[in-house]
């Protein structure tokens, strides 16, 4: 009597006035699957006001700085959209993987092997020309995320070792792994002591915007949008990872070769995650150094899960938690501790994970009704740890 | 005779499904009393509302004479209302025993083993249900864990006892000592109820038979006063035709030779032994065999799916043990897999992206790595509209087909490869009678035209009229072969329950 016990849990402590039940929707409802990201949004920033309140903040005033902060300036709107680029590109490569069902948790550490791979290119041979020397780097840079995931990708395919766990340890290692290098062989001699690097050769720097910060990887994110666009629309190879998603049972059935598709799959998301390491100490840094992303792969995740998977809707989404960052940083002056960023950024994806029942659920009030439905099926995992 | 339950108009409803239409229903003590109807037709909706795991929207029920309101199965059984699931809640590990006293509040604190033994016993002499109490449900055949089940309920002091579809699983020897069953508990008072779409069955084992059609009783009848062709017609409330006999067609080349093939299932286990079984081109094969018996097995090995442990795979006279599936569909095999949501078909995925699960490679859908949208649109239409699968929509996911459609759409892709070997699993299981005509329809113009087909059932008598030969599965080994024309009902239900040989 399984399908009992779920009932009673929903009905709560057996009291069976305005008991709420849930209801398996036939087709996910159009309308909540947009409303839903966006309405978390909103419950996010409102949960945030609770607490900025309860600390004593005024919530309108921290909002508008922060508001201020991200699009009040030409600076502040330029720093939005360079910190969407990383963003961008590695939500992305993250949100590939997802599409397959490959819980790559692991872009922080692929960005910062991407980052270490497009640095060395560039210290090691300074004086090539620009195209050859950017060039060499994005491939470079590319290539080692891309290597850096297909380390828990090979595990995954042949052994049905959890991605999730092993590429979430791998960004420890691909972290210490820079750390390394910059505190101590990498380290700039006359760098007073500092974990960076020395400075690139000016034909290692991306070109930017005027006198903007923002850089040519802006292009190669709006590029690698558009190109996984088409790739999941109207490739072959598309059409594989859709089905591979949706049903692994079925693409084994037809003849699908799961295994190299998991590696494949793995290798394009980390290398967009490494694109975007090459991207920071190219276009931004114009060194390798300690700490280069602020935790650009984990907000990754908030921003393929907030655009839903959707390559179009990353673009947008990743401009929209940018602004967070650079908004957030822009009110930290003002005594607020950097963690309230974070803490928008979890309440966001909290929300959103939470609101997918809506989509695929309805809540009906039934008055006196002993549970009449069951809960057949759990909406669709959106849950990151599945 | 008194009116054990009543329920009077009966009315439930479903988002978008009216599944009990003001349906009545009496229900007598010392009657066996059949509940009819195609799939979807509202019959397990309207027990389910009999046994508190639905509240009617509508309507009243009243058990011997007074009304009662069922809120969770707890009511139905304090009521005497006992229910047999299709699919078993047992607890394998645990004995008979435990599982028949298996949440049963009145147990106290202390397992009185002796005691509860006994009062089992008593109840399977008392009804004919022989089991041993001390053994362990795993170890028990499917037909001994159904009256384990039945035990449950009757130990619970059910008077009106509900089966659904109890026969399913069952060999035609289970099935009548079943009935055997039924009947004894009626005659000591008792009234039983059974679900079930097989008109044999009706009038094998009922009194009373109501018939149930589009959620509303259309019937309730004797059944002396009755026949198998009007109970056909109530049920799908037209006159049916008989299906057409199938023609003679020249039987080719083998086209599907297995030599001693063992695999095992997905816990490690033996799942086929030693099968060794030929297909020839224009020749249905049909598999008969209680369900899990290695027929799952069987079609996965053929197919590529399942890793051939010893013996070989020819099709066409090419060896292709364990080759990718692949390589397998590229020489001319298709297969319709008992999971036809998730194996056969993408359940999220539109009609267009399911037709061209498998040519999806080939020239005619994509040129190089890109794929030709017009192509496939062309596909779908034409498929859709050849075999009249009933779409919302080409792009709306294919979940939302009901049962009919789907395996329509599944058959439709898989016979337009123009297959030289059809491996076709349980193809109408859960259809309704038009849908089954449609499908048998669709194999037997397959066959027409050469195509070789192996298929397996649980319907003996569906094996019987579409089959050209009979192999007898159980537990892994085929164990004997015949002609279906002229093939003992009697010696196939022996051979499904493992009497090796059987009266040959």
């Amino acid at each position: 009597m399984s399908g009992l016990s779920g009932m009673s849990g929903l009905k709560g402590t057996g009291d069976r006035k305005g008991f709420v039940r849930l209801e398996k929707r036939p087709t996910p409802s159009p309308l909540l699957t947009v409303l839903v990201p966006a309405l978390s949004v909103v419950l996010a920033l409102a949960l945030g006001a609770v607490f900025l309140a309860i600390t004593g903040y005024s919530p309108a005033k921290v909002y508008s700085a922060m508001l201020a902060g991200a699009f009040g300036s030409r600076y502040g709107v330029s720093e939005t959209v360079v910190k969407a680029i990383p963003l961008m590109l590695a939500g992305l490569g993250v949100a590939l993987a997802f599409r397959m069902l490959l819980w790559n948790i692991g872009a922080e550490g692929q960005l910062y092997m991407g980052a270490f791979a497009a640095s060395w290119v560039a210290l090691s041979h300074p004086d090539w020309p620009r195209p050859l020397l950017l060039t060499a780097m994005v491939l470079a840079g590319a290539a080692a995320g891309g290597l850096w995931g297909l380390l828990p990708a090979i595990p995954r395919a042949y052994l049905g070792v959890n991605e999730v766990i092993t590429s979430l340890l791998l960004n420890y290692v691909a972290i210490y792994w820079v750390d390394y290098l910059v505190y101590g062989p990498w380290k700039d001699p006359r760098g007073y002591n500092f974990p960076l690097t020395p400075p690139f050769s000016p034909s290692a720097q991306l070109p930017v915007l005027g006198s903007t910060r923002v850089h040519l990887g802006l292009v190669f994110a709006l590029l690698a949008a558009a190109g996984l666009y088409l790739v999941l629309r109207r490739l072959r190879w598309g059409y594989e990872i859709r089905v591979i998603g949706e049903s692994p049972l079925a693409a084994r059935y037809a003849g699908m070769n799961i295994a190299r598709n998991i590696l494949l799959v793995m290798f394009i998301s980390g290398g967009l995650a490494g694109l975007a390491g090459m991207a920071e100490v190219s276009g931004i840094t114009h060194r390798l150094q300690h700490g280069i992303s602020p935790g650009y792969g984990y907000t990754a995740i908030i921003v393929a899960w907030l655009s839903k998977l959707s390559p179009v809707a990353i673009v947008g989404v990743s401009f929209l938690l940018s602004a967070l960052l650079v908004g957030g940083y822009s009110v930290q002056t003002s005594g607020l501790p950097a963690a309230t960023v974070s803490m928008l950024q979890g309440a966001i994806l909290f929300f959103v994970l939470g609101g997918d029942i809506l989509i695929n659920y309805r809540f009906k009030l039934g008055s006196r009704r002993a549970g009449s439905t069951a809960v057949d099926r759990p909406a669709r995992g959106p849950a990151v740890g599945e | 005779m008194t009116n054990t339950v009543e329920m009077r108009g009966i009315t439930k409803r479903f988002p978008g499904v009216l599944a009990n239409d003001r349906v009545d229903l009496t229900v007598r003590a010392g009657q066996v009393h059949a509940l009819l109807g195609e799939n979807g037709a509202g019959k397990s909706t309207l027990m389910s509302v009999l046994t508190g795991l639905y509240r009617p929207d509508e309507g009243e029920i009243s058990v011997d004479g007074r009304r009662a309101v069922l809120r969770s199965p707890g009511d139905a059984i304090a009521l005497g209302i006992g229910m047999v699931h299709q699919h078993f809640r047992l607890v394998r590990p645990f004995t008979v025993a435990e599982n028949v006293v298996l949440g049963d509040r009145s147990l106290g604190f202390v397992y009185r083993r002796r005691e509860i033994q006994r009062k089992i016993e008593e109840l399977s002499s008392r009804y004919g249900l022989r089991v041993d109490p001390g053994a362990k449900v795993w170890q028990l055949s499917v037909g001994e864990q159904q009256r384990v089940e039945i035990l449950k309920a009757l130990y619970r002091g059910a008077r009106i006892l509900i089966l659904d579809e109890p026969t399913a699983v069952l060999t035609p020897q289970e099935a009548r000592e079943l009935y055997r069953t039924l009947r004894r508990m009626a005659d000591q008072g008792q009234a039983v109820v059974f679900i079930t779409h097989k008109l044999e069955e009706v009038m094998d084992a009922a009194d009373v038979i109501t018939v149930l059609r589009d959620g509303r009783n259309v019937a309730t009848v004797p059944k002396d006063e009755t026949n198998p062709r009007e109970l056909a017609r109530l049920m799908v409330g037209r006159e049916l035709s008989p299906e057409k006999p199938k023609e003679a067609v020249e039987c080719g080349g083998t086209v599907l030779d297995l030599r001693g093939v063992h695999v095992q299932n997905d816990k490690g286990l033996p799942a086929l032994r030693d099968v060794s079984l030929t297909v020839r081109a224009g020749e249905i094969v049909g598999v008969a065999g209680v369900a899990g018996n290695g027929q799952r097995e069987l079609a996965e090995a053929v197919t590529g799916l399942r890793r051939v442990e010893k013996g070989k795979v020819l099709i066409a006279g090419a060896d292709l043990t364990n080759r990718s599936p692949r390589e397998i569909i590229d020489a001319g095999v298709s297969h319709i897999p008992e999971d036809r949501l998730g194996m056969g078909l993408v359940p999220g995925l539109g009609v267009h992206d399911n037709v061209i699960l498998k040519d999806y490679r080939l020239p005619a859908i994509c040129s190089g790595p890109l794929l030709k949208p017009r192509a496939i649109h062309a596909r779908a239409t034409e498929l859709v509209e050849r075999f009249d699968v009933k779409v919302a929509g080409l792009d709306s996911p294919v979940r939302l087909l009901s049962g009919g459609n789907l395996q329509k759409l599944l058959l439709a892709r898989e016979i337009s490869a123009r297959p030289k070997l059809i491996v076709a699993m349980l193809p109408t299981r859960g259809l309704d009678v038009g849908a089954t005509a449609a499908i048998h329809q669709m194999l037997l113009a397959q066959r027409a035209s050469g195509a070789a087909i192996l298929f397996a059932s649980e319907d003996l008598d569906e094996i019987l009229r579409l089959s050209d030969r009979v192999a007898v599965i159980c537990d892994g080994r085929i164990m004997g072969e015949m002609p279906a024309e002229g093939a003992d009902v009697e010696e196939i239900g022996l051979l499904m329950a493992g009497a090796r040989g059987g009266r040959a």
